[in-house]
């Protein structure tokens, strides 16, 4: 069976040349939870964006290749590389609120894709969305769908963006660290409609997230990034059992636990931050001399 | 027991509510805060937890002042400042210092960061050796001398956040309100900042009241805990009391939503209906 | 994550050009009695509707040629300059002045005092402006301080209304309520904090302003409301031009030239001055 998400190699510049990913691979096997964890400017969101097809226009792919489902999207035309994303993966984004335009409903917002993107009928995308809408257990569709995003609470615009993204079916979705907005409460709610979606639609996901509990609570695989570079990747549970690079290591004990409040929010070792300058610095360097 | 150095009785606190605002007139107004009772005692950390919409932003805004209550009292170091006038608080202001959530936003962009250190400083009568007084600001909080002359957008979300500290403790108050002063940084720079604040608390001996929708982060720092929700105080206890027998299902509810960065396949809890197919 | 010390720009090529045109006006100007090669005034009805120095017939010594009463026209364009930077520079800087300290007060203080000073410039925007700067200078008389008053009472609204809904952005920063935990007092934070924060924009506005400024005495003396008829306006010639487009097209032509790149220059000046002093979009 071929990979659901096949990354190898995957570099990308800023135009004064500058690397912001670092040579990534990764493959996402079909109904894998894979999260990519790492601090800002790490560069997780943008691998989902170059997965999507979004990269802003500033950052330009210089290396590697990105298999969708055996399709490699650098092989293809702009236009089919785009009716091949759009009809396998979807997006959950960061920011429910502005992730929805203001001034439409959200009824037409969600049917919007089903209509455009695979050309199902109004009355057939209707159905669908309402049938998602019970699978997010929103229970008054008829008033959710006649909402504007602003009437909806934080987690209520999280559901409706969860059935959208589920509703075409897709094979894999990138989720942008979707609950960083929520409280904690409500994100604990949001986490298990995620998964038990995507369990019931063996879709698979890739999980963009900076807090490494929510790894451990959802994904069975993790890569750790640092600076556009995959320092770490192991099974999750592995990964928690006996992380391998001192970063995650680093990273671990930076996280905050209220069960052992003083052994966990230890500050990062400058040696640490010191080691993986030098580490890409080398590959960095490793990787311009073949380059010129 | 020496008296406590806030004592907070029936606190009300009532805004104008826009969105209900009708086209003509006045919005109508809003009880964010339905009468809160505590004391905070001398030189300790108290958590104040509770998610959006609880009121806990606007029970700190009222502590210093920024906001005037609508009914109740707050009394600050044996004084009533419940209702003071501007002019009348701001002698009290140097006692009474805030660190903000955003430090991109608390730190003016057109002012080098030595002046914004200064700026309490020589507003409250200390603007004598002001240059010896930065230095030392910037030595307590671990920010190099050099940083004097540069400006917000030369730094990092953890350096910047550092200035805040600095500037709150320069006039080495008697009570600091820290407002989610982590929630906006990575977890190893959120590490550095809380121990630093430790430190600095205990150093000081300050009375801090720390704002924070995380209550791992709460569990670390703070001494007592008042849980809020929807502007009413759901419980109130010291920390470990609060974690190990939590008396209230919604505070049960908080601290079991927290994902801990451990496997455990049982915490989402979905139905094992669902898996089947 | 860390972001480097960002990188200076230098001066971009729109700073250099708008400034080396407003420069080389604004020197002409103030030395037009040294650098004018005519007497402005002079007429010469033997030098009528001389052509500009390219063409055939033209004499030396009138390099952008004559008008009808044989006036050089390079000489009063020259001293037309004196009348448009004064007007530019005093009506604008009043304007500003009342305009950016109610914007100011307007967008800080809120409450009635917004309520007040926005009520009066919606009502004094309504007013067509150049109708109204005409009716204002029938009523002062004509001369030099009328057209200033005109302008500056007109525009100042121009300002404020920038300069409010800028200083209402900047009064939602935390840092203006780090100002009141420091103590200061809301004069003291108004100066302090928020003023600095706009004075990119009020430059920009200025700056456009002053080319503003520049178009409405060009119409006022257009219609013969300016100044007194004898002293020459880049308005003036424009007129004076027009009635003589056929028989000498040059005498309308180089002052719409000269107004153009000199309002230009200012609104292009004062973009480029924006970027340049705001640390932050630097």
């Amino acid at each position: 069976m071929s990979a659901c998400l096949d990354i190898r190699d995957l570099s990308a510049v800023l135009p004064n040349g500058q690397r912001v990913l670092r040579s990534v691979s990764l493959c996402v096997q079909p109904g894998e939870v894979r999260a990519l964890v790492g601090e800002s400017g790490a560069g997780k969101t943008m691998i989902g964006k170059a997965v999507l097809g979004v990269l802003p226009s500033s950052v330009r792919i210089v290396e590697g290749d990105m298999m969708l489902e055996g399709e490699d999207l650098g092989r293809l035309q702009p236009k089919a590389r785009r009716t091949l994303i759009g009809a396998r993966t979807a997006l959950i984004p960061q920011d429910p609120l502005t992730a929805l335009n203001p001034s439409r409903r959200i009824g037409s917002q969600m049917t919007d894709r089903l209509v455009r993107i695979l050309g199902w009928s109004g009355e057939r995308a209707d159905t669908r969305i309402r049938q998602l809408l019970d699978e997010v257990q929103i229970r008054d569709p008829d008033r959710v769908l006649k909402s504007y995003p602003h009437e909806l609470s934080g987690g209520m615009r999280q559901r409706v963006l969860i059935a959208a993204a589920f509703a075409a079916e897709p094979r894999l979705i990138v989720a942008d660290e979707p609950t960083t907005a929520l409280d904690v409460t409500v994100q604990k709610q949001i986490l298990r409609l995620i998964v038990q979606l995507q369990r019931e639609h063996g879709t698979a996901i890739l999980f963009v997230t900076h807090d490494l509990g929510v790894v451990a609570k959802i994904s069975q695989k993790v890569s750790v990034l640092y600076a556009g570079k995959v320092v770490e990747e192991a099974e999750t549970a592995a990964l928690f059992a006996s992380p391998q690079h001192p970063y995650t290591r680093a990273l671990m004990a930076a996280t905050p636990r209220y069960t052992d409040p003083f052994a966990s929010l230890k500050p990062v070792d400058e040696a640490v931050l010191a080691g993986l300058a030098t580490e890409i610095a080398a590959a960095d360097q490793a990787w311009r001399r073949p380059h010129g | 027991m020496a008296e406590p150095l806030f004592k907070v009785r029936g606190l009300k606190v009532a805004l104008p509510d826009m969105t209900r605002k009708p086209l003509i007139g006045r919005a109508p107004l809003a009880e964010i805060l339905k009468g809160l009772d505590f004391d905070l005692p001398r030189g300790s950390v108290t958590g104040i937890v509770g998610e959006s919409g609880s009121g806990k932003s606007t029970l700190g805004r009222a502590l210093v002042r920024l906001l005037e209550p609508s009914a109740g009292s707050i009394s600050f170091d044996g004084r009533d400042i419940t209702h003071l006038p501007e002019p009348e608080l701001r002698p009290l202001r140097r006692n009474l210092q805030m660190i903000f959530q955003d430090p991109m936003s608390s730190l003016n962009p057109r002012r080098t960061i030595a002046s914004i250190i200064a700026a309490p400083l020589k507003q409250n009568g200390l603007g004598d050796n002001l240059k010896a007084r930065v230095a030392e600001a910037l030595l307590r909080v671990g920010l190099p001398q050099s940083f004097a002359s540069r400006y917000r957008h030369e730094l990092s979300g953890g350096q910047r956040q550092r200035v805040g500290i600095a500037r709150a403790l320069a006039l080495a108050p008697k009570f600091v309100l820290a407002d989610e002063i982590v929630s906006g940084l990575d977890v190893s720079t959120q590490a550095q900042i809380l121990t630093l604040l430790e430190k600095l608390a205990a150093e000081m001996g300050l009375t801090v009241a720390f704002i924070s929708h995380d209550l791992s982060v709460i569990r670390r720092l703070c001494r007592q805990v008042i849980v809020m929700r929807e502007g009413v105080i759901v419980e109130a206890s010291a920390t470990d009391a609060l974690f190990d027998h939590p008396q209230q299902s919604y505070t049960r509810d908080l601290i079991s939503a927290i994902p801990l960065p451990e496997i455990d396949p049982g915490w989402l809890d979905i139905p094992s209906a669902a898996k089947a197919t | 994550m860390d972001e480097a010390r960002a990188p200076r720009r230098g001066v971009s090529p729109r700073l250099w050009l708008a400034g080396g045109w407003l420069l080389l006006a604004l020197l002409a100007a103030i030395f037009a009695p040294l650098v004018a090669p005519q007497d402005p005034l002079a007429q010469d009805l033997m030098l009528e509707r001389l052509p500009p120095f390219w063409m055939s017939g033209a004499e030396p010594g009138y390099w952008l040629g004559t008008d009808s009463l044989g006036r050089d026209l390079l000489s009063r364009l020259i001293f037309g300059g004196r009348i448009a930077f004064v007007v530019a520079f005093a009506a604008a800087i009043a304007a500003c002045v009342v305009g950016s300290t109610l914007g100011l007060i307007s967008g800080y203080f809120g409450g009635w005092a917004d309520r007040i000073i926005s009520r009066i410039v919606d009502v004094w925007m309504a007013f067509p402006p150049v109708l109204f700067a005409i009716l204002l200078v029938a009523v002062l008389g004509t001369g030099l301080s009328s057209v200033i008053i005109a302008i500056a009472v007109i525009d100042w609204t121009r300002f404020c209304r920038v300069i409010r809904a800028e200083t209402m952005g900047q009064s939602r920063m935390d840092y203006v309520e780090n100002a009141r935990i420091a103590g200061y007092g809301r004069i003291g934070i108004m100066l302090r904090e928020v003023l600095p924060n706009v004075v990119p924009s009020i430059v920009a506005l200025l700056s456009l302003e002053m080319g503003i400024a520049v178009i409405v005495e060009a119409i006022l003396s257009f219609v013969n409301l300016s100044i007194s008829t004898d002293d020459p306006t880049w308005g003036g010639i424009i007129a004076e031009g027009r009635l003589s487009i056929h028989q000498a097209w040059w005498v309308l032509v180089f002052p719409l030239i000269t107004l153009i790149l000199t309002v230009l220059s200012f609104s292009q000046f004062g973009e480029a001055l924006k970027t340049r002093f705001d640390p932050v979009l630097r």
